[in-house]
């Protein structure tokens, strides 16, 4: 029966419960995941504590930009308001020398890279037209082009199989961009050649306006079985249980296990970007549910039960949730204009004699604004 | 203190936006504020946003009051701030792009188009010395008959535009200078407007015209760049009628010195047996900017359901037959009627008004029901107050006073005022479906359509039934493809079969 493996998981794309894995319930309790446990076992309280840590951290990086966009700085600024467990726990299953290639939307992932603050700020304010050297940190700058990002991740794994590395490479995306037809062929591509490549799919239930279950009546997870590559349905706003099915896919892609498919569930609480109202479009209760379910609110009371939730660590955690937002806004507000002959830099990556000749042509011609109040007169 | 002012300007706050509007201010002149401290709700066209404050200080001035539209990079609010050190970088330089004067005027964009070209606050380039050279050379005479070149290049783009395009051949072709001449000296619009090109305006504006019967041709654009404006053609058209019976002289003059593609006969000279002109007004023009003024504010979405009628026929016929209904004119409209108004009571959206000025649905818990009758004077929609407390006997007493008043024109403004929803019966005309423009203020028109016996599917085999179609249109604004289904669905499961009814009430 070709149809029962799809109604062997219950419930449409958008719904949690069965077939969910989760290790942190929306309470904060602890719940035992035979499959996962070991994946996790050496996460002690301080490294449960850094986890929280990144989240306040990247939650005020979120917050302060969308203030800079407020305030004129930014010209635009996609918020990750709800996706911070999916993101870090992701984040930091990582190796250094795995390569991330991401949607716009993925800043705590970058966070985790180590990227530089002002960095992440400068393709929006217009200062730049990307943000940082992908080499540095082994992350792609941010696509917008929804999905071009997989069949990029695709191929980089591609070339970790012919290099015989170990690495990894990891494409986030989100729920509307498994519908584009990119996605879908990274994902014959990664099957065929069983590359070494996991697709993050975030789902968080909107797609601009449209919610997740008028582009799939199934879970997204479901569809990737269909491209002979195995999918794990996460919590996505359980930060360990995202840490654990990352660091399995991982395994499974370093071994010569081929490529894996994650849908992490979770919800977009704020706007899709500073442009937009969801108040328009999206019903005030479906925000409320999911606020009971907030990734960081979960952590903080996992952490309590264990007795790690005290007040030296929650001053110490907002004292650098401060400082990292004092040096977003310093970054931002001090970043320098870019030059006009800068549009030359990073085109090719050997010297060029042609642009080299129209780098030269374009300075000449800028030269010619210079003294023209002073030759005014005399012309 | 020896505070600084800082003033901060209302940045875009979406993607290629011109203005905002203040909803509220979160503070006063005085207050001490934080670092993204909330300080006011500001709507633009795309969401309702909190502005944070960029500063840590004290509010100095609030520039403008709650309810203004403020242009992007105006004053909106200014700040004392401790002192430069502690200040952060200027901010107003980022925001408004230069603090020299006024900004330039924005032009709205939309994302994914590219900005508009900024015409004002470039550096004006130095001319090419070849380029005065090579003008001298070619025109020994001097700047005069080539005026483009020099000024091309120079200061002047918008001097240089308007010539550019005869003076080459003015250069080579000495025979057709004068003709060239003559047209270098008119103006550019009259010249525009003579070739034929259609006048500005808008798609909109273009249909409000035709449906006024106004040529565009002769009405002068007010808009920016001459463009046509509704207003404009509701002038134009108020023009016409108060003309009455002057043909087309008067204000819309203009127009008889356009050849007609209709009638090429010399202007002013018109035939006017091939053509007869009424002029608008009374209840033609009256009826007029009602559709029209429905027609271009609610967003109409009509919806066709298709239903056996027979066992509603049925029942008239034993109704009429009744003692109790002796005398009483039933028709498939009576049953109607009240299966809406049954319908409504179970999908009240329908029985609504969008009204725009108070910003507030009004939704009726009573039901005055329009029928639109077709009058000798046009189309009049009296209502029936209450229908919705009526037995059937009294709907159809109330549906035959209504209907006879109207037809002996003696319908009175009491009638006419206060209606919630409507009936248009075109089945009396022989037509089967339509979409029922609203009456304006009304969420919804059901309109029905003939009885007609047709071949029609019943208990599986086809047979000879009696068939009717419902056009229901509705405001968008208000119901929704669900709500105006449902309700449809509800008054044909009625007429499918009136037993239906014990289901619903």
């Amino acid at each position: 029966m070709a149809l029962k493996n799809i109604e062997s998981v219950p419930g449409g794309p958008g719904e949690t419960g069965s077939g969910l894995i989760q290790l942190i319930t929306a309470d904060g309790v602890r719940v035992p995941e035979p499959a996962y446990d070991a994946l996790v076992a050496d996460i002690d309280g301080a490294a449960l504590q850094g986890l929280y840590e990144d989240m306040v951290v990247v939650r005020r990086i979120d917050s302060e930009a969308t203030a800079l966009q407020r305030q004129g700085e930014l010209a635009l600024w996609p918020p990750l308001l709800g996706q911070e467990a999916a993101q870090i726990g992701s984040g930091r299953a990582l190796r250094s020398d795995d390569f991330v290639f991401s949607s716009y939307r993925e800043n705590a992932v970058a966070y985790c890279r180590g990227v530089d603050l002002t960095d992440i700020l400068r393709v929006w304010r217009g200062n730049a037209s990307s943000g940082w050297d992908p080499y540095a940190i082994n992350m792609a700058t941010p696509q917008v082009i929804i999905g071009a990002q997989t069949l990029h991740a695709t191929g980089y794994a591609m070339g970790i199989l012919n290099d015989g590395d170990d690495a990894v490479a990891v494409t986030y995306f989100g729920d509307g961009a498994t519908s584009q037809g990119d996605v879908n062929e990274a994902m014959v591509f990664a099957a065929s050649f069983q590359a070494p490549v996991i697709f993050f799919c975030q789902n968080n239930h909107w797609a601009i306006s449209e919610p997740v279950g008028l582009q799939a009546h199934v879970p997204i997870a479901n569809r990737a079985p269909g491209f002979g590559i195995p999918s794990v349905r996460v919590d996505g706003n359980d930060v360990l249980a995202c840490l654990a099915v990352t660091r399995q896919a991982l395994a499974r892609a370093r071994s010569g296990g081929g490529p894996t498919f994650i849908e992490a569930v979770t919800y977009r609480m704020g706007p899709h970007t500073t442009a937009d109202d969801p108040t328009r479009y999206r019903d005030a209760n479906e925000l409320e549910d999911w606020a009971a379910k907030d990734p960081l609110k979960r952590l903080e009371a996992h952490l309590g039960s264990l007795g790690l939730f005290d007040e030296a660590f929650t001053a110490a955690v907002k004292a650098k949730a401060d400082a990292v937002a004092a040096e977003l806004r310093a970054g931002c507000l001090g970043m320098a204009e870019p030059a006009p002959s800068d549009v030359f830099k990073h085109v090719y990556s050997t010297p060029n004699s042609w642009l080299d000749r129209q780098q030269d042509h374009y300075e000449r011609y800028l030269s010619s604004f210079a003294d023209s109040a002073s030759s005014d007169g005399s012309s | 203190m020896a505070g600084v002012i800082k003033e901060f300007r209302l940045p875009d706050l979406g993607e290629g936006l011109t203005e905002s509007e203040i909803v509220s201010w979160h503070v006063a002149v005085g207050d001490t504020v934080e670092l993204n401290q909330i300080i006011a709700d500001v709507e633009t066209a795309k969401a309702v946003v909190e502005l944070p404050s960029p500063y840590a200080g004290v509010i100095a001035e609030l520039h403008e009051q709650p309810g203004t539209v403020v242009e992007v990079g105006a004053p909106l609010v200014s700040f004392e701030v401790a002192g430069p050190a502690g200040a952060p970088p200027s901010i107003g330089s980022a925001a408004s792009g230069g603090d020299t004067g006024a900004p330039a005027k924005r032009e709205p964009n939309l994302v994914g188009y590219g900005a508009a070209v900024e015409k004002g606050g470039r550096p004006e380039r130095r001319a090419r010395r070849f380029a005065s050279q090579l003008s001298g050379g070619l025109n020994p005479a001097g700047g005069s008959a080539l005026p483009g070149l020099a000024e091309r290049v120079g200061s002047a783009p918008m001097i240089a535009a308007v010539p550019a395009v005869p003076a080459r051949p003015a250069v080579e072709a000495v025979p057709v200078a004068p003709v060239l001449e003559s047209a270098g000296s008119l103006p550019a619009s009259p010249v525009r407007t003579i070739s034929g090109e259609r006048p500005r305006s808008t798609p909109p504006v273009r249909k409000l015209a035709r449906d006024l019967g106004i040529r565009l041709e002769g009405v002068p654009g007010t808009g920016p760049g001459g463009l046509i404006t509704r207003d404009d053609v509701l002038a134009a058209a108020q023009g016409a009628s108060a003309s009455d019976g002057a043909g087309n002289g008067g204000s819309v003059a203009p127009a008889s010195v356009i050849p007609s593609p209709v009638n090429p006969s010399p202007a002013g000279a018109q035939d006017t047996a091939r053509e007869t002109r009424t002029p608008i007004k009374g209840m033609r023009k009256h009826t007029a900017a009602a559709m029209v003024a429905s027609a271009f504010t609610a967003p109409h979405v009509t919806e066709f359901l298709t239903v056996d009628v027979t066992p509603t026929m049925e029942l008239i016929g034993r109704v009429k037959e009744s003692k109790a209904f002796a005398g009483v004119r039933i028709t498939p409209l009576t049953i109607v009627a009240k299966a809406l108004c049954i319908a409504l009571r179970r999908n009240p959206t329908l029985n609504s008004r969008w009204d725009e000025a108070a910003g507030d649905i009004v939704q009726f818990n009573y039901v005055n029901l329009g029928i639109a009758a077709a009058t000798p004077r046009g189309l009049l929609v009296p209502n029936i107050k209450d229908a919705q407390e009526l037995s059937l006997m009294d709907l159809a007493g109330a549906l035959t006073g209504l209907t006879e008043r109207a037809r002996a024109g003696k319908t009175g403004p009491a009638d006419l005022s206060g209606g919630t929803i409507s009936i248009t019966n075109i089945g009396v005309f022989g037509i089967d479906a339509g979409t029922p423009i609203l009456n304006p203020g009304e969420a919804a028109i059901l309109a029905m359509g003939a009885v007609r016996r047709m071949p029609w599917e019943y208990e599986g085999q086809i047979a000879l039934r009696s068939v009717m179609t419902l056009s229901l249109s509705f405001d968008h604004r208000l119901v929704d493809g669900e709500q105006g289904s449902r309700f449809l669905a509800d008054i044909g499961a009625i007429l499918a079969d009136p037993g239906m009814v014990l289901t619903m009430v």
